[in-house]
């Protein structure tokens, strides 16, 4: 949606220009995947925990109709106005309404991945109400004008000196300065004083409680509290799967979701909107766009589980070294490359390809979605659909050919293997796709079958 | 038909046949004086200030000492008036809380094992106070230590709140480089007062 460039392995290329910094990104997200483990392998029932989760969500997609009425009906009762959006579009035109309304041009926001999704932002500034966001990171990309890169970390691919050189030019920070204490700082002070000029904040959220009618939102910087307890009017959009049917459940998610998130035990703040202020209007905006039908696929569905915590993207050896930009979705990685495509099959058709199917992210997902098995999905809905890369549908038909014959079989892997030795640069080129980052390895003298009849017979 | 019904009616049609939901079993199998050394460990990795206090006069005696030369200190806690401007209700608008150098809360229990202080609207008056602050301090009963999640669910099955808050230390974020910083939007730092 953001991006000009609407191929995965494309925009990697342009990723993988800059090694060293390629090499920073992946060192950076694999020390975040690290102290996962260590938060973790903390607690003897995380096994457990993960199970539970998965059962909770299976339940909650099971009963989403009963629990989405139920939620409604309880947040209604603690004073909070409902609306309900089929799509983006709708979305935004509630969330502008509601700012017309009140007569509002500018607005807060704390990270919420829906909005990105939908592109609020762009709408709002298209009809003349300024939106800043909140989040640090999210507030040094949208001074970047670039999209976040990672939903829990979204200027992951920035380097201190590009925010430092932003700061300069947008908030009068001294040139060349790069501290990040520094640069924090300051953004605290420009935001404080946005928070309170602001009348109206928008919020994400994590949890909804069908049960109690309250939703929770997760931070460390306290920016949602911030900007929402300041203002006249709260606005809390979520997608329709983020409900959970009891209180009591809040105890499983929110043990796992920061420590698979950034190995912290918990976000510093976990806030519970139940009731708003005397002088204020809390909504809720239930956002389908997609979802619904989405809930139907039984091979798919699973993903609409996911929590937003990023364990699978900060493990992901491709998402690590591509960057979440090569994704050009609000959703990157593992996780968006299996959820993207219910959106939009032919947009997305690349993403269920830019993985190696090596099942780490599987491993770490905190409500056990089996992505891995996902991806490999989608590649064979995609190549049914005629959507497949065109390079491997010629390869696997020629493969298919040989493979077929047993004597031009030998005789290819014969070839191949004079080729790799007194030829290299035949394949060691820009043509073959293996030869980019890497060197081919050495070729074997003989071939398994060869082998095999001298040493067995 | 508006958005709504057509909605529900697409999540009524797709949706899978029913998944039942599981019983949550964690066994706790420590001791309250395990717990309690536990929140003092993970208090200090979350760079909280912990004093274990007898009673208020002891956290007057280390207040007057530390932190009460700030210049504007608020407190919600009526045995702490005579130390710090004692807020009891709302009574003008919530941004008048701009300057706030120190507020001092109380908190309904804590979890050990993230150190995370359960508060609600009717312990600290106006919602924003915790996080507008520059620095705060929690005061918690050491009897009101849980040490995981499910326990502290328990305690809030059935109480009654508007708005309610896990805080877990200050303020940070860690989004320039990973560098952690203290101080991102709200508290700069924070003190827990061990009661008890």
């Amino acid at each position: 949606m953001h991006s000009t460039i609407t191929n995965h392995a494309d925009a990697a290329i342009d990723f993988n220009l800059d090694e060293p910094r390629v090499d920073w990104h992946d060192k950076t997200l694999w020390f975040i995947r690290e102290k996962r483990d260590m938060a973790s392998h903390n607690i003897p029932e995380w096994e457990e925990l993960r199970e539970y989760a998965s059962q909770i969500k299976n339940n909650v997609l099971s009963n989403l109709s009963q629990y989405l009425q139920e939620f409604e009906e309880k947040a209604k009762a603690n004073g909070i106005i409902v609306h309900w959006a089929a799509d983006a579009e709708e979305h935004n035109k509630i969330v502008h309404s509601i700012l017309q309304k009140h007569n509002i041009d500018r607005m807060v926001k704390s990270k919420s991945m829906l909005t990105e999704e939908c592109g609020l932002n762009e709408y709002l500034e298209a009809n003349g109400v300024e939106v800043i966001d909140t989040d640090l990171g999210e507030r040094i990309v949208q001074l970047a004008k670039e999209p976040p890169s990672h939903i829990v970390l979204p200027c992951i691919h920035k380097k201190k000196e590009e925010i430092g050189e932003l700061f300069h030019q947008y908030l009068g920070t001294e040139k060349g300065a790069s501290d990040p204490k520094y640069l924090t700082a300051a953004a605290r002070e420009h935001l404080r004083e946005t928070f309170l000029t602001r009348r109206a904040a928008l919020t994400g959220v994590n949890f909804a409680i069908a049960e109690t009618g309250e939703f929770v939102v997760s931070t460390n910087e306290g920016n949602a509290d911030m900007g929402a307890h300041l203002a006249d009017v709260h606005i809390a959009c979520m997608g329709i799967e983020k409900v959970l049917p009891k209180q009591h459940h809040l105890g499983v998610f929110l043990r796992l979701l920061a420590r698979s998130a950034t190995g912290q035990p918990i976000t510093t703040y976990s806030s519970h909107f139940k009731v708003p202020q005397p002088h204020q209007e809390m909504h809720i905006v239930f956002v389908d766009n997609g979802r619904s039908v989405h809930l139907g696929k039984d091979d798919f569905r699973n993903s609409l589980k996911c929590i937003r915590c990023a364990a699978c993207m900060n493990t992901c050896p491709v998402y690590r070294r591509s960057g979440g930009h090569s994704y050009h979705n609000a959703v990157a990685g593992p996780i968006g490359s299996i959820l993207t495509p219910n959106f939009d099959m032919r947009a997305n058709k690349d993403l269920p390809f830019a993985s190696t199917l090596c099942g780490s992210c599987s491993n770490v997902c905190p409500v056990k979605i089996d992505i891995h098995d996902q991806l490999y999905k989608w590649r064979q809905v995609l190549m049914k659909e005629g959507l497949g890369p065109t390079t491997k549908n010629a390869s696997m038909k020629m493969m298919g050919w040989v493979l077929s014959k047993p004597a031009l079989y030998d005789i290819s892997g014969k070839a191949a293997r004079l080729v790799l030795k007194y030829t290299p640069f035949v394949v060691s080129n820009k043509l073959n796709p293996w030869y980019k980052q890497r060197e081919m390895p050495a070729p074997p003298k003989e071939s398994f079958k060869e082998w095999y009849k001298k040493n067995r017979s | 038909m508006s958005s709504r019904e057509n909605i529900l009616k697409e999540v009524l049609k797709n949706q899978p046949p029913d998944r039942a939901l599981p019983v949550i079993d964690v066994a706790v199998t420590t001791t309250h004086a395990e717990w309690i050394e536990a929140l003092k460990v993970r208090l200090d990795i979350l760079h909280v200030t912990v004093h274990e206090v007898a009673d208020y006069s002891a956290i007057k005696t280390i207040l007057q000492q530390e932190a009460i030369p700030q210049e504007r200190t608020v407190t919600t806690i009526e045995a702490l008036s005579d130390v710090s401007t004692y807020i009891d209700s709302v009574k003008e608008d919530a941004h008048s809380l701009e300057d706030v150098d120190l507020a001092i809360i109380p908190a309904h229990f804590g979890v050990a094992e993230n150190g995370a202080m359960w508060v609600t609207d009717s312990l600290i008056q106006y919602r924003v106070l915790p996080f507008i602050t520059q620095q705060l301090a929690v005061v918690v009963s050491k009897n009101n230590i849980v040490y995981n999640m499910h326990q502290a669910y328990e305690k809030i099955a059935g109480t009654n709140y508007d708005f309610g808050v896990f805080i877990a230390g200050p303020s940070k974020t860690a989004d320039i480089e990973q560098s952690l910083v203290l101080g991102a939007h709200g508290p700069k730092g924070m003190t827990l007062f061990l009661l008890g």
